[in-house]
């Protein structure tokens, strides 16, 4: 009995960390993933950066479509100000096809990427970072080889018509930065599609 | 003899209309605001969704056939979808037409989530497919796909308490 206990205490923990998300302030861990080219992209590679901005996204979500353009026009302006954007796709292609490291190839062709659109084989980054969804932004900044959260959640507040955008939470997040300010929206929610873990029944 | 054919052929053609012409009113917060907050002794199982979530599809039969086997009892099924308004009559409406869908549909015109995903509820993400199950004070929030059993005990438990 004593043992079943012990189990289940076990499990619950277990439960519990695997939901776990980052919080404000947090370092969150490099990773060493696959990119679209072959070659395999680490945060640490990029000497030059003052921090980045990591997007959980994916080929199949309209959400994420919507975005698409948007993610590209964030990295040509906030790259060169050392901001640039790193594209992670975290989905199970068994449960979304389109959702493949081929096709994700085809798809960054389509739209022009300008930045990694790194594939996460296990999903086990999506769950570090706690991310849900797509898309799901979390904004680090290079402080002591540490990379810190500074930001997360949208985009901007209208995924539906990027013209009809009032608060650009992200853009307005990394101004802070550059500023030299406290990020003042600190994290914010949007709908998008849930991130289908590697690995996880149904 | 033949009027009253007639007359029941009018009948059936008149249900049928009834079961094909969904309504699906456009709300925005306010509104959905009182759909989470009613203060009675029903049931509700709020669901919000979208016709391009996939997840969401896969568990929408379940809401409807909890929606049907709990047709005597204080229970209300109410479908959220999170569509945009743009597509309601495109997209949403002959979406719900083909599925003969029979719950209470509302669209949620809010673009900006921002301002109301922590009013459903602060562990909220923001990913969908997630439900509500509430009875007066007695809310409860989960950010999951559900399979059918799982759904009929949890709004066994609220029914019962």
């Amino acid at each position: 009995m004593k043992k079943m206990f012990v189990i289940l205490f076990m499990f619950i923990i277990a439960a519990q960390v695997s939901l776990a998300q980052y919080k404000i302030g947090d370092e969150a861990i490099d990773f060493n993933l696959k990119n679209i080219d072959g070659k395999m992209v680490k945060m640490a590679d990029f000497a030059e950066a003052k921090g980045f901005v990591v997007v959980f996204t994916c080929n199949h979500c309209p959400w994420s479509k919507l975005y698409e353009d948007r993610i590209v026009e964030l990295d040509k302006e906030f790259a060169a100000k050392g901001f640039p954007v790193i594209a992670i796709n975290s989905n199970d292609p068994e449960a979304y096809p389109e959702d493949d490291f081929e096709s994700m190839k085809i798809r960054a062709a389509e739209k022009g990427f300008t930045f990694p659109y790194l594939v996460d084989e296990t999903s086990g980054l999506a769950k570090t970072y706690g991310a849900t969804k797509t898309p799901h932004i979390f904004l680090l900044r290079k402080e002591n080889a540490q990379f810190i959260v500074k930001y997360m959640g949208a985009i901007d507040d209208n995924p539906k018509d990027a013209k009809g955008v009032s608060k650009k939470y992200l853009a307005n997040a990394i101004y802070d930065l550059l500023a030299g300010r406290d990020v003042e929206t600190k994290e914010t929610k949007a709908i998008g599609c849930s991130i289908k873990y590697r690995g996880e029944a149904e | 003899m033949k009027k009253i054919l007639f007359l029941s052929y009018l009948w059936i053609f008149s249900v049928q209309l009834n079961i094909m012409a969904q309504e699906v009113p456009l709300i925005i917060w306010p509104q959905m605001e009182q759909l989470l907050t009613k203060q009675n002794d029903t049931t509700y199982v709020v669901n919000f969704w979208a016709t391009w979530c996939r997840p969401c599809i896969a568990e929408l039969p379940y809401f409807e056939q909890l929606n049907k086997n709990y047709k005597s009892e204080k229970l209300k099924v109410i479908l959220v979808s999170l569509d945009f308004d743009v597509e309601l009559e495109q997209r949403l409406k002959p979406f719900l037409n083909k599925r003969g869908i029979q719950s209470e549909v509302y669209l949620l015109n809010e673009p900006d989530a921002n301002t109301w995903i922590n009013k459903v509820s602060p562990d909220w993400s923001g990913a969908i497919p997630a439900t509500v199950i509430y009875r007066g004070n007695d809310y409860s929030f989960y950010e999951k796909s559900f399979q059918y059993k799982e759904l009929d005990s949890l709004v066994n438990i609220k029914l019962k308490n």
